[in-house]
């Protein structure tokens, strides 16, 4: 049975401190500061160019920040080389937006590849623990399908479940509702959540979509492009209703913009 | 690669036919592979009960609990299986986990005989080579349509191609061919000197080069260059649906992407051979200087070797080449499945088929030229 959302007060598993981001000598984030906690749902959003992406790409070692440090799980992800780096990687996961699946490879064989890469576990071993984590996702009878023959629903739980291989403590989304109807969409939201809460995983979700926020993260914040930083941070149920930016109230209530609002 | 992480113990207490398993430390990805295979070996015994003590764990994760749930599996055919000393985070991950679904067992496909698997493969052959037919077929009908309607070819996609596919292959055919008419010289040369014959190497060169190699070494270069970008960018287009789309506007595929390709190929075709045919000539003229004759000698020889009807008949080989290098190469993109692999396979599918056909269509040729004299 799901257990209640964790007390922002636990520890926190991801520290982001002053953090710059740039492309090309111009920046895309400043001044970025925030953390999550042990367990919680967290949520990045903000509107299309707010870098969401970016952000995401930061924490998990993607790109190198301009400045500014980003723990994961006590350990500085900026300055790790070599085995301390790889050590970090294997920790958390990643889903993708598009899946990022292995089109030459079944569902297996994609859960199955980083315990091939990080473990020295017998391939019957192997085998089990990915068909479990396939059956965690709802896909256990589709262990032996090629990403191209099953829905992209099924292939974004299929993401999860190779992102939940090594067993992370935290996992990454990039806009997991991303090309879904709501159906579907939802299933994965009811997904996270119990993977969240009976597995106590940490997830950190990239997304704009105003159904998924409410259903399944814990706390947000909210970027946005005129500041290039974090312009609310909190419960989104608290930012919908008493927010005082009207950014944030726009994006909540899905208002456009004043100057562009018709007669 | 492994990661270091601390170690797990695995002691195994028997007590008449039950097994006690006690784990101590960290069971999780990194440390259960160490005692996966002797945990699973005590069910050799079939033992009547199964104890798994969990309470000296530390840590439990995934991997780990996949561990005990394959123990409860296998001990669930002989006997009874119990975990005890599991701690609440142990206890909740046991439970979520024993909630998976387990697949249904893979249904068995019928066993085929040897002489069925021949059969069926023969049977995929011929409606692979019937498939073949078709598109030739649909293609005759788009080159017929466009005969009859000349503004609906796409020229400048013509261009483009025959850009693409000619121009920029100009360097590697001369280089290949210098080399290869190079290489034909001093290989003649060697076997024509005990006959005292050296002078006949610009012969063997100029015909070997007008009549064959000219033509097929260039339609080998092309498949490799343009055949299989043909396969890739029309394979990449089909795995996107533009091919699709492009029906579904009622825009003719064949004659939008087909078509142009192939002009371009039948026009790039006989063109490259005369380079490659002039850059093997210069090839062998530096081996037949190197033997000590002047270079109006070779000159000499070589057109009274080589008449119109060697050079019409390469360049009737060289264009034929060309067609069933683009058709090959716009056949394996259009049949390409999808995924990335997909494009793969058609590229290896357009390099593999157009070599095929050019060296039998070679064959006809030689079969057809020598039944008629020329």
């Amino acid at each position: 049975m799901a257990t209640a959302a964790p007390d922002p007060a636990h520890r926190p598993v991801i520290r982001v401190d002053n953090l710059r981001a740039e492309y090309a000598g111009r920046a895309v984030l400043k001044h970025v500061t925030f953390h999550v906690v042990e367990g919680e749902v967290f949520g990045i959003l903000g509107g299309s160019g707010s870098g969401k992406s970016t952000l995401m790409k930061h924490m998990i070692g993607l790109y190198p920040p301009a400045r500014g440090a980003i723990e994961i799980a006590g350990r500085d992800i900026v300055t790790a080389v070599g085995a301390e780096r790889r050590s970090i990687l294997a920790r958390i996961g990643v889903m993708y937006q598009m899946g990022a699946l292995f089109g030459s490879m079944t569902l297996l064989e994609n859960v199955r590849l980083p315990l091939e890469e990080f473990t020295q576990l017998p391939l019957p071993a192997m085998n089990r623990i990915a068909e479990l984590k396939l059956g965690l996702v709802g896909l256990g009878e589709f262990s032996d399908r090629l990403p191209n023959e099953i829905s992209g629903g099924q292939q974004k739980r299929a993401a999860i479940a190779r992102a939940m291989s090594l067993d992370p403590s935290i996992i990454f989304l990039d806009e997991p509702s991303a090309g879904l109807d709501p159906i579907t969409s939802a299933s994965l939201d009811a997904l996270v959540l119990d993977l969240a809460r009976s597995l106590r995983i940490t997830f950190v979700i990239v997304t704009h979509e105003l159904a998924s926020i409410f259903a399944v993260t814990d706390r947000v914040i909210m970027l946005d492009r005129r500041i290039k930083g974090i312009v609310a941070e909190g419960r989104p149920q608290d930012l919908r209703d008493h927010a005082d930016d009207p950014v944030v109230r726009q994006f909540f209530n899905r208002e456009m913009p004043e100057a562009q609002t018709t007669p | 690669m492994t990661i270091d992480g601390p170690s797990i113990n695995l002691a195994v207490d028997r007590a008449g036919n039950a097994v006690t398993l006690r784990f101590r430390g960290r069971l999780e990805a990194w440390t259960v592979g160490t005692v996966w295979d002797r945990a699973m070996a005590v069910l050799k015994d079939r033992p009547n009960q199964l104890v798994a003590d969990v309470h000296a764990i530390s840590y439990c994760d995934g991997s780990g609990i996949s561990l005990l749930l394959e123990l409860r599996r296998h001990q669930a055919e002989q006997g009874r299986f119990t975990l005890v000393g599991a701690n609440a985070d142990v206890q909740r991950l046991y439970e979520r986990f024993c909630r998976v679904e387990e697949p249904p067992p893979a249904e068995q496909g019928p066993v085929l005989s040897g002489i069925e698997r021949i059969g069926r493969d023969i049977f995929a052959g011929l409606q692979a080579f019937a498939a073949q037919i078709a598109f030739l077929g649909e293609l005759a009908l788009a080159s017929a349509h466009a005969a009859r309607h000349p503004r609906s070819i796409r020229f400048r996609d013509i261009l483009r191609i025959a850009e693409e596919a000619g121009v920029r292959a100009v360097p590697l055919v001369m280089l290949l061919g210098f080399v290869i008419g190079l290489i034909m010289a001093l290989q003649s040369a060697i076997q024509l000197r005990w006959y005292g014959a050296e002078l006949l190497v610009a012969n063997v060169v100029g015909l070997s080069l007008a009549r064959e190699l000219g033509p097929m070494m260039t339609a080998i270069v092309l498949t490799g260059r343009s055949g299989s970008a043909f396969a890739a960018e029309l394979g990449a287009m089909k795995v996107n649906d533009e091919i699709n789309a492009l029906t579904t506007m009622g825009i003719d595929p064949l004659r939008f992407l087909v078509l142009p390709r192939l002009i371009a190929a039948l026009l790039v075709t006989p063109l490259l051979a005369m380079f490659m045919n002039l850059a093997g000539l210069m090839g062998g003229l530096v081996v037949f200087l190197s033997l000590g004759f002047p270079p109006v000698t070779f000159i000499n020889q070589v057109v009274g070797a080589v008449g119109l009807q060697d050079l019409l008949n390469g360049l009737t080989k060289a264009i034929m080449f060309g067609a069933l290098v683009a058709m090959a190469g716009c056949r394996a993109g259009f049949t390409a499945g999808s995924g990335a692999r997909a494009v793969g396979e058609a590229t290896t599918g357009a390099v593999v088929s157009g070599i095929v056909l050019i060296i039998l269509a070679d064959g006809v040729f030689a079969a057809i030229s020598f039944a008629l004299g020329i």
